[in-house]
């Protein structure tokens, strides 16, 4: 109930509001519009990996997302591509405050394999995206501070509650006044050195929902960039609880498999 | 057996030519692999596996079903000339996977045909999962998922509100692939000697369709982040450990398996425990001691990243014999006598790297009661999205030439494989 009116405020009411807000109520906003748009969504995704060298690799999934009322979470990935993955799936289900449930379906083997908690800053299928990126990650875990504001932007620097559970000594996100999507977020190392980024680089209106269909991650050090490219994007398609479970692992929904 | 295949064949050919097909989908892989033994003059060849192999993943979906063909095309130089033979897998094809799943209610789905079936919570240990296992293609260093041989079933799944449940009829008893002495010498107690490629084995193979069926069932479902199972099966041993003296071959007796397993979140991991009743009823007081006797099986598996691309996994294993007395008692003169409980410790290491196009792993059983081991090291590298290169090792350990991995340590082997998926 809170996050259906928090995402009715996001929607209709944030230009308004807009001057008098925190720093925490901007980046709960960003959370809302980044991770919580619509009561569930689907896309389609390339994702793009290219190492410094230029060689690059492709993967392509369709990820499913159903928001539950008390702001918990259930991610259904199925791969596509390479063919080496080709049919596996991966269920995550976010438990807010606590440890996500996840596993992964292995078809060859008919075998669902439950996953340990682990690192949320391990790098999601091999990319400069990492777990984190795609399943959010909570508020709660940064002190947030408004530093600056641009015509367009808000400027927040983030720095963690518990600095050894993450490989960064803190964070610049760039978010968006009208949208309150993070358009630039820059993470910096225990020396002051800037070594990630991660970019909105385009931007669509999707059922009334402003929508990132082009992200980039890059990983400053290796040189190895990756770009995730969402189509078939679509919100409020009705999706059953059921489908994150089993029997839909052995069997995908007809919303990935065609 | 061939029945069913040839029945899912035939429908799927109909369904080619008759549907208005939503989404068809053509993938597979050609996977070359060369095994070597470490061992000369063990009686076996030298080559344990010199192989290429065609897979081909045909699948259709549609509004109410899901087809499924997936099959492969071998020629292994090691594996020396046999007829075609879908059930043990030998020959030039494999079927893996001929069905269909379809959904008759929306509370039931039903999947018809060859399949591959798990289930349970053990990693490469196995209580109530009684599907059949390929266990040469495990030790001679085919990919993990040659492990799990095809069933040929009807799966009826049932999704009421309080749980789901499986229930699984296997027309006839689909026996594990079990090491017969071919390419892996195993420790044979009548002949007092390993059982090596030259030796036949006469085995009575139980393959009377509709009599030799075999039934899986499971209940399961999850209750506060914890998946709860229970588990039964009805049918055989799935290796033929038993003998019959009056036509000298070794036997599939019955057995019944009763168990249950729960798994979830325990602190920064994953904590499972599975436990099973093992009974071997044509012997139920245990004195025959040409049949298995009843047993308890348990297993505790506790999983757990270690720092970020690098996890652990340890399991401890039992498996303890019901009535020991009378096993003791009964065992003919000569034979040698088993301990009561068999533990057996397992740790799975892998550490993923350079952006997790290499995997280095490390499996290994270790056996404090019957001081035997086996260590299975694998490397992978995924070279590009389609060509992955794999190195690895079946290593075993043993005091005793009758231990489960002692009576392998001639079986030695080490493999690369190279492998282009599309």
């Amino acid at each position: 109930m809170q996050l259906a009116l928090l995402a009715s405020i996001v929607l209709f009411a944030a230009p308004v509001a807009a001057q008098q807000l925190s720093a925490d109520e901007i980046i709960q906003r960003a959370n809302l519009a980044s991770y919580y748009a619509g009561q569930d969504g689907k896309a389609d995704v390339k994702m793009t990996i290219i190492a410094k060298g230029g060689i690059e690799r492709v993967r392509e999934f369709t990820l499913l997302r159903l928001s539950e009322t008390n702001g918990d979470q259930k991610f259904y990935t199925y791969f596509k591509a390479p063919a080496d993955v080709y049919k596996m799936a991966y269920l995550v289900w976010k438990n807010v405050g606590g440890n996500d449930d996840r596993w992964l379906w292995l078809p060859a083997l008919n075998l669902k394999k439950r996953i340990a908690p682990g690192d949320k800053r391990t790098s999601f299928v091999g990319s400069d995206f990492l777990y984190e990126d795609v399943s959010g990650r909570s508020p709660l875990e940064d002190v947030h501070r408004l530093i600056d504001e641009t015509a367009d932007n808000y400027i927040i620097e983030n720095v963690p509650k518990d600095p050894s559970a993450v490989e960064f000594a803190h964070y610049r996100v760039q978010i968006d006044k009208q949208t309150f999507l993070p358009m630039l977020a820059e993470y910096y190392d225990q020396a002051g050195q800037l070594y990630r980024r991660v970019a909105a680089l385009k931007v669509e209106q999707i059922q009334g929902f402003p929508t990132v269909v082009v992200a980039e991650a890059s990983d400053l050090i290796s040189g190895s960039v990756t770009r995730n490219e969402f189509s078939n994007i679509s919100y409020n398609i009705g999706l059953n609880a059921q489908i994150f479970t089993e029997r839909f692992l052995r069997r995908p929904p007809r919303e990935v498999a065609y | 057996m061939p029945r069913f295949l040839l029945f899912i064949a035939m429908s799927i050919g109909l369904t080619v030519v008759a549907s208005s097909s939503y989404a068809w989908n053509l993938h597979g892989f050609i996977d070359g692999r060369s095994g070597i033994s470490l061992h000369q003059n063990s009686g076996q060849r030298r080559a344990i596996l010199n192989e290429v192999r065609a897979q081909l993943d045909l699948s259709h979906s549609n509004d109410w079903s899901v087809w499924q063909l997936r099959g492969d095309l071998v020629g292994d130089e090691a594996a020396g000339s046999h007829n075609l033979d879908l059930d043990s897998g030998q020959g030039v094809v494999d079927v893996r996977e001929a069905n269909v799943l379809f959904y008759p209610h929306p509370l039931v789905d039903v999947k018809l045909g060859r399949q591959i079936l798990t289930w349970g919570t053990g990693d490469l240990l196995f209580i109530n999962d009684m599907f059949p296992k390929d266990w040469q293609s495990f030790f001679i260093g085919r990919d993990e998922e040659y492990l799990k041989a095809p069933s040929d079933a009807v799966l009826i799944s049932l999704f009421p509100r309080f749980a789901n449940i499986d229930i699984i009829f296997t027309p006839e008893f689909d026996a594990d692939r079990y090491i017969s002495g071919e390419r892996v010498s195993f420790w044979n107690p009548m002949l007092g000697r390993h059982s090596l490629r030259a030796d036949e084995m006469h085995v009575d193979t139980r393959n009377n369709w509709g009599k030799d069926a075999e039934f899986s069932g499971r209940i399961y479902r999850n209750f506060a982040g914890y998946e709860l199972a229970l588990y039964g099966y009805s049918g055989f041993w799935k290796s033929p450990n038993g003998y019959d003296l009056a036509s000298a071959r070794q036997t599939f007796p019955r057995l019944r398996v009763f168990g249950a397993s729960a798994r979830g979140n325990a602190g920064p991991g994953i904590l499972n425990i599975e436990g099973g009743y093992y009974d071997s009823y044509s012997d139920s007081a245990g004195t025959d001691p040409f049949i298995p006797n009843s047993e308890y099986r348990l297993l505790l598996g506790y999983e757990q990243e270690l720092r970020r691309n690098l996890s652990m996994a340890l399991q401890y294993y039992l498996e303890y014999l019901d009535d020991y007395a009378n096993y003791s008692s009964n065992l003919p003169t000569g034979s040698v006598e088993r301990d009561r409980a068999r533990h057996v410790v397992t740790l799975r290491l892998t550490q993923q790297a350079l952006n997790q196009n290499l995997t280095l792993s490390l499996f290994a059983y270790w056996s404090p009661s019957d001081q035997d081991a086996y260590l299975r090291p694998n490397i992978k590298y995924k070279a590009s999205d389609a060509l992955s290169v794999y190195l690895g090792g079946n290593l075993f350990f043993g005091s005793h030439d009758e231990t489960f991995f002692g009576q392998f340590e001639g079986n030695n082997n080490l493999y690369a494989g190279i492998r282009y998926s599309f």
